[in-house]
């Protein structure tokens, strides 16, 4: 297919540039029981890109997030970070790999049980020991403040709306300070105002720490504004990969349909 | 319609199978998948516990959740367990009194008792009792939080939810149950020695003296520490059964559900092979 992302080139175009991409996806292929979800996937994500991943629903743009953090585990190919092979490595060595990566979930997934505080603290608490609790509180409440939610400390998250359950996602996403943020459907369900806020927040703190993201969306507007090249799935398959304008200019049915 | 078009019609329509047939290799199929599914489930429950095992073992420790999970199992079962004791020592105290007149014997009513509740009833009803409280709990929490992905969310977070989820309930499940015990015991002896003492004239040191006369250590500690293995059923049963779950609200009901009744069924089960081994053990 002529429109097809050309995985090759672009492999050999990072050789000569000397780029190890921070997020590499090759060949991966997987199924639930017989429905095949991905079917043979290839994308790369360098250091300070954001790519966003589109297509229709039940297409495995989640599948393929939750592959890249090792949520799931894949049928074969492999998924790199930083040039390694996650997929046979031991628990706690993925644990330090997933120290670099930050997920923002579709619903925020936030702990129910703990303030929005306590959210966002519990991932220092657990891997940054050595700091104190007057430190980790400060970081809180400047993470907290990134995310303009500083005077929702110690709400719970049943109290608060789903766009500020995504700020919190987000902010305990940022809490370790990744090297890489997965945002599954950032901005999925909330109104247009929130979601230009959302947008608005990623891509201030893209400017700012210069991570590789991957960002899973339905939202055309959103992704057109937060990522630097785009990916259409369908079938388990990227259709096509490029600028937005690339993807504009296609003459493929399927690219032309989803663009409208 | 004639005999001719009665012959005709039934060389056009293909011929049926036997039913008997069909209801043989069903049933067969129906067999294979339930087997095939049993252990299935065995092998599931066996990789979960290694995983639990090896996050229990190997630091960094969960200290501060293991503290809240003691409170969760322990403190907060407590008033159950002791109410449940102290209804058990009544209903010991009543049937053994009635029984033992009968055939003469009520000089052995405090050794009855002390030893009912102590060797059998004691163990048993509080590993019941906490296995509809704590493994319903469990199992509904940690199956709401795996259909919230709060469970992904954790693992995101390079956090290993066996030993932060898992591994701190299994251990307060364990070191809690023998403690449970002993309070449910307390009260069943307690309540036993006053329900008599109502109807006839028995001093509490009476009561103790001679329901404890000539007793080991092997009489009573084993029986009291098989409970922990109890607590090891229940905290691996509905841990797996919550962290397994799939299916949103329908889910978590019948994860708290099947934990209750697998966790209460595999201690009923366990205990038979407790007795004899404490039996040929510590006699």
């Amino acid at each position: 297919m002529a429109t097809a992302y050309d995985n090759a080139t672009r492999t050999s175009d990072l050789e000569h540039e000397g780029i190890v991409p921070v997020i590499a996806v090759e060949n991966v292929y997987k199924s639930f029981a017989s429905h095949k979800v991905l079917n043979g996937i290839n994308l790369r994500v360098n250091r300070g890109e954001t790519l966003a991943v589109l297509g229709r629903s039940g297409t495995g743009k989640s599948v393929l997030l939750r592959l890249i953090i090792r949520l799931e585990t894949l049928d074969s190919g492999s998924v790199c970070i930083h040039g390694q092979d996650i997929a046979g490595l031991p628990l706690d060595h993925m644990g330090k790999v997933r120290m670099k990566m930050g997920f923002l979930f579709q619903h925020a997934a936030l702990y129910d049980s703990l303030t929005v505080a306590e959210n966002i603290a519990f991932p220092l608490e657990h891997h940054r020991r050595d700091i104190s609790r007057s430190e980790r509180m400060d970081r809180v409440r400047q993470l907290l403040a990134e995310v303009g939610m500083e005077g929702d400390l110690n709400k719970m998250p049943s109290d608060i709306s789903g766009g500020m359950q995504k700020r919190v996602g987000l902010a305990r996403a940022l809490a370790l300070e990744p090297e890489i943020l997965l945002l599954d459907e950032p901005t999925a369900g909330l109104d247009p105002i929130s979601s230009g806020e959302i947008d608005n927040l990623i891509l201030k703190l893209q400017r700012e720490r210069k991570m590789a993201s991957v960002v899973v969306t339905h939202d055309l507007h959103s992704a057109r504004t937060i990522a630097n090249h785009l990916a259409l799935l369908d079938q388990g398959k990227v259709v096509i990969e490029g600028k937005f304008e690339k993807l504009q200019q296609s003459d493929i049915e399927f690219v032309k349909e989803f663009l409208k | 319609m004639s005999d001719r078009g009665l012959t005709a019609a039934a060389a056009i329509r293909p011929p049926l199978p036997e039913p008997q047939a069909i209801g043989i290799s069903s049933l067969l199929s129906s067999a294979k998948r339930r087997f095939s599914h049993f252990f299935e489930w065995f092998g599931s429950l066996g990789v979960f516990s290694w995983q639990v095992l090896k996050a229990a073992i190997t630091p960094p420790y969960e200290w501060r959740e293991l503290i809240r999970q003691f409170d969760e199992v322990g403190s907060r079962s407590l008033p159950l367990v002791a109410l449940a004791g102290a209804a058990i020592g009544i209903v010991i105290s009543l049937e053994a009194r009635y029984s033992l007149s009968r055939f003469g014997a009520k000089s052995m009513f405090p050794a009855t008792l002390v030893y009912s509740v102590i060797q059998v009833m004691g163990p048993v009803i509080t590993g019941l009792v906490v296995s509809g409280r704590v493994g319903a709990g469990i199992g509904a929490e940690l199956a709401s939080m795996k259909v919230t992905e709060q469970i992904d969310a954790i693992e995101a977070s390079a956090i290993n939810p066996y030993r932060l989820l898992a591994a701190t309930r299994v251990l307060a499940c364990i070191l809690m149950l023998p403690l449970l015990t002993l309070a449910a015991d307390a009260c069943a002896l307690l309540t036993g020695w006053f329900a008599q003492a109502l109807v006839e004239q028995l001093s509490f040191r009476q009561f103790v003296e001679s329901g404890f006369r000539g007793a080991t250590f092997n009489a009573f500690l084993p029986p009291t520490f098989k409970t922990a293995v109890y607590g090891l059923i229940i905290g691996i049963i509905a841990c797996f059964q919550g962290m397994r779950t799939r299916g949103g609200a329908a889910g978590v009901g019948r994860a708290a559900t099947n934990s209750v009744v697998l966790a209460s069924l595999f201690l009923i089960l366990a205990d038979v092979v407790l007795v004899k081994f404490i039996l040929v053990f510590f006699p």
